[in-house]
């Protein structure tokens, strides 16, 4: 992570378009009146998702919603990564680089995205479609390596499998989200280790009164055999 | 009430204390860097850790309530380590250069590293490298040096009103900047400096000048407006180097206004060292023995209502008295402290006082301002004001435009004849004002130095009389003055005699040739076209407007070169002590009348200070006793008649330039340019 700062070129103006005002508006609504500072994270998406990224002009017509100090709501922009200060691409790619990804390899997923788009960490290709930017932990361990483009996680990732997603997302196409090994959530690769019996079948009923006597039977043996002098 | 232990000390205190509270209420002192007792608590430095008894980890005394029973260690092994550790930690990224450092020798960081710091780095790495910001032109920023304690961020936001600082960023990129990088548009912005526990921000004037164990403090008053902040003037040699405040919680707490703090280099620019004297209409310097000669030569033989004196707004009131004396003697009784023909009342105490105290504020529940903007014209006051508001159940009128006070306010209309409204009861803020515990009001010069001001402030007495806003134990009516001198200049009655001309009338006098003599105590905002053909005495310290008109000047004492009494707005006396001796030939003011009536044949009765002064107290009672507040008795002024449906013109504009020494001071120039212009510009080597 670096040093987090406004874009030196910024738009004249900012405005939500009619639809996002409105869904800004619910937003707002939620919270108790003088409380819509609460609003500010939920706002800052919005703005983000309309514009690509969010700029000074978009921080003080936030701020203006809300009723805040515009520096508040910068403070808010600067401490979260995932709010862009930046214009990015289409496809904003996060490379997860934490040490779960990176022991699962994210070095490979990571020389695939700079070979296949020719850019490196904190820049977009010339056409505008890409961006790639080093992402601390995504939160998805357990399906390590994770790419993150745009809103989706595609997991279990390795490195010609990131150079076949972006082969696709260049043709246009947009390729299914989620474990690209095709993992059943975040269940094991191979086979169930554990709870393997058919949960369709009705459990066995269990003779308690037999466990018990065994039971009993068994802490008498041990009690008697400790009870023997030793030889 | 729980009650619990400090280092073996039993300590009962009242819930919801802080540990580090309490610890402090038994003189127990915890280290500390976030930490303010006027700020909000923000718990992030870690300095303050301390070691409870049954408690896992170290705890965060500054922001740790008390608990029945505790058992607090402020000095334990473990409390010890903690903070070693969390030095260790805030000197990773603090850089060593305390030798060109201007925090050196009055550094929180500095003090507390010699007690918990390690004598060696073990962080082999890079330190950070943080960009230092634009502040505008009294504050300096060296952010490598910044520890995060915010409290900067929590003093704009919450005292002074302009929630522009914050902290971008997080963790090790976590950096405190402006918004923009815009210089901080408070009037106490200058107080940032004196918070700042390490050297990050600092005081852009005084960069690089002295060392603190150099300087020689002396503790007075301030002058710069009325509130008379105490403060503490540092000089080395013969030059005052900076001004800090003084903890006075009746009056400013701890802050200090910007212009008080930095205007103090206006001391050193435009000084009168030498009397001159007016020959074939040039000024040339003469001794003093010439000056007074020419001064007796042309009063002996001017008839005494010929003679008259206006006082300026930063007199001492020994000075003012002395002159009162001598136009006595001289038979004149056209005198007059108010430059601004302030249509007050000086037979009634209570008429211009500020009576509800600046402390008093906190008390009230409801606040009407009519013509006076007191962010700047008493921006400690407007703190205050701010402070009170902060805690809710508090509601703010404002008649006249003042833009943004830091506080919401209800405009009530631009116009004065609201006021009359409000005091028929037609204006629904007068039921505000009725309804209120301890409804008070601020009466501005703004609306007191206008043609129909008789009838201002008998509308603002009608409102107090019908609002309640005068009962027992609370007086409400408050007049805002802007000159330091002002009540002082009320108290010792240097107003018209019987028969006396006031400003309007001395200046209108001397046009029109009634008027042979005036004498200018320190008086340089009125109108000098109009002294007309009159003879000209110039006493004060500055080489101002009323000194281009002299005939004779007089150099006289600013107020950090001579022991002075001052009365703030609300009828406080207060002495300011001398910290530097007046420049050249100057002379402490009150020593230059005396020595004047000698020449003149009146020689008047006290030959030293404590003479001066047992003559003062013997003239008003006021004066007898200082630092405290003579309440004053409620009494009828005013008068009636149609208020004019005008807008308020204010009496300050600019607020970093408003008197002699503010105008002389390329600091407040600087300020004026980069505030005036709303532009923070960071110039260019090229630049003008």
């Amino acid at each position: 992570m670096s040093r987090r700062e406004l874009a030196a070129d910024q738009p004249a103006n900012f405005a939500f378009n009619a639809d996002y005002l409105a869904r800004a508006n619910r937003i707002i609504a939620k919270y108790p009146t003088g409380r819509q500072a609460s609003a500010v994270i939920p706002l800052l998406d919005l703005a983000q998702r309309q514009e690509g990224w969010v700029s000074r002009p978009a921080i003080d017509v936030i701020a203006g919603m809300l009723d805040m100090a515009s520096i508040r709501v910068l403070e808010v922009a600067t401490f979260y990564t995932m709010f862009n200060l930046a214009p990015v691409g289409k496809n904003h790619i996060q490379v997860c680089t934490s040490l779960s990804c990176w022991l699962r390899g994210s070095d490979d997923i990571v020389r695939a995205c700079k070979e296949r788009l020719g850019i490196g960490f904190g820049s977009t290709t010339p056409d505008g479609m890409f961006s790639l930017a080093e992402a601390e932990c995504a939160g998805a361990c357990v399906n390590a390596p994770v790419v993150a483009i745009g809103d989706d996680y595609y997991e279990d990732v390795d490195g010609a499998g990131m150079w076949r997603i972006l082969d696709a997302f260049k043709r246009g196409e947009k390729p299914a989200h989620g474990s690209v090994t095709r993992r059943d959530g975040s269940a094991p690769a191979g086979p169930p280790t554990s709870l393997t019996d058919d949960p369709t079948k009705p459990v066995p009923k269990q003779d308690l009164a037999a466990a018990k006597a065994a039971y009993e039977q068994a802490k008498a043996e041990a009690a008697a055999k400790a009870a023997q002098p030793k030889t | 009430m729980p009650k619990l232990t400090i280092d073996g000390i039993a300590v009962d205190v009242a819930p919801n204390t802080t540990i580090l509270q309490a610890a402090e209420s038994v003189g127990v002192e915890i280290p500390r860097f976030c930490y303010h007792d006027r700020l909000s608590i923000a718990g992030n430095c870690r300095m303050c850790l301390v070691d409870v008894e049954k408690s896992p980890k170290p705890v965060a005394s500054c922001a740790m309530p008390v608990g029945e029973g505790m058992v607090v260690h402020t000095k334990s092994p473990r409390a010890d380590k903690a903070r070693a550790g969390v030095m260790e930690f805030l000197l990773i990224n603090h850089p060593l250069d305390c030798p060109i450092c201007d925090q050196g020798g009055e550094c929180d960081l500095q003090d507390q590293a010699m007690a918990y710091g390690f004598d060696r780095g073990r962080f082999q790495e890079n330190k950070r490298a943080v960009r230092d910001k634009e502040m505008g032109p009294l504050v300096a920023t060296s952010m490598n040096r910044c520890i995060h304690c915010t409290r900067c961020v929590r003093f704009a936001t919450e005292v002074a009103g302009v929630p522009e600082l914050g902290a971008t960023g997080r963790g090790e990129d976590m950096e405190i900047t402006t918004y923009l990088e815009k210089a901080l548009s408070s009037e106490l912005s200058g107080n940032v400096v004196d918070l700042c526990p390490v050297g990050a921000l600092t005081s852009k004037p005084y960069a690089f000048t002295t060392r603190p164990w150099e300087l020689r403090k002396t503790e007075s008053i301030d002058v710069m407006d009325a509130v008379g902040t105490n403060i503490r003037v540092d000089a080395r040699g013969r030059e005052v180097m900076r001004i800090l405040p003084r903890i006075n919680e009746d009056v400013n707490e701890e802050w200090l206004a910007d212009k008080s703090r930095h205007a103090c280099d206006g001391l050193r620019y435009q000084r009168l060292d030498k009397p001159y004297v007016r020959v074939m209409g040039k000024l040339q310097t003469a001794t003093w023995q010439e000056a007074f000669d020419a001064i007796a030569g042309r009063l002996l033989g001017t008839p005494g209502n010929k003679v008259a004196a206006l006082a300026g707004d930063l007199t001492d009131v020994e000075s003012m008295f002395a002159l009162k004396e001598l136009l006595v003697t001289l038979g004149s009784h056209n005198l007059d402290c108010r430059q601004d023909g302030a249509a007050i009342d000086p037979t009634v105490r209570a008429s211009y006082l500020f009576n509800s105290t600046i402390a008093g504020i906190e008390h009230a529940d409801a606040l009407l301002i009519i013509g006076a903007n007191p962010r700047k014209e008493a921006p400690i006051l407007n703190a205050r004001i701010r402070k009170r508001f902060l805690r809710g159940g508090f509601k703010v009128g404002v008649i006249g435009e003042v833009g943004d006070l830091t506080y919401k306010y209800e405009s009530l209309g631009g116009t004065a004849e609201v006021l009359s409204a409000i005091a028929d009861g037609r204006h629904p803020f007068a039921d505000v004002l009725k309804a209120a515990k301890a409804p008070m009001l601020i009466l501005g010069m703004a609306a007191l130095t206008r043609a129909e001001s008789a009838a201002i402030l008998g509308a603002a007495r009608r409102v107090a009389d019908t609002c309640g806003l005068v009962k027992d134990g609370w007086n409400g009516f408050n007049v805002l003055h802007t000159a330091a001198a002002r009540v002082g200049g009320l108290d010792v009655g240097f107003v018209p005699g019987p028969g006396g001309k006031d400003t309007r009338g001395i200046l209108d006098g001397a046009a029109g040739g009634e008027i042979d003599v005036v004498f200018l105590l320190g008086a340089d905002e009125i109108d000098t076209a109009r002294l007309g053909k009159a003879f000209v005495v110039y006493q004060g310290h500055h080489g101002d407007r009323g000194a281009h008109r002299a005939d004779v000047i007089l150099p006289g004492a600013a107020y950090t070169e001579k022991d002075g009494t001052y009365v703030n707005t609300e009828g406080r006396v207060q002495r300011a002590n001398r910290a530097v001796f007046p420049p050249g030939e100057a002379r402490e003011d009150w020593t230059i009348i005396r020595a004047l009536s000698e020449v003149l044949g009146k020689t008047l009765p006290f030959d030293n200070l404590a003479q001066l002064r047992k003559r003062l107290a013997a003239a008003n009672p006021v004066f007898a006793t200082t630092d405290a507040i003579t309440p004053a008795a409620w009494g009828a002024f005013g008068g009636n008649g149609a208020i004019a449906t005008t807008g308020f013109d204010y009496p300050v504009v600019n607020y970093y330039m408003t008197d002699a020494i503010s105008r002389a001071s390329r600091t407040m120039a600087q300020c004026s340019e980069s505030f005036a212009s709303g532009a923070a510009s960071r110039k260019t080597g090229t630049h003008g």
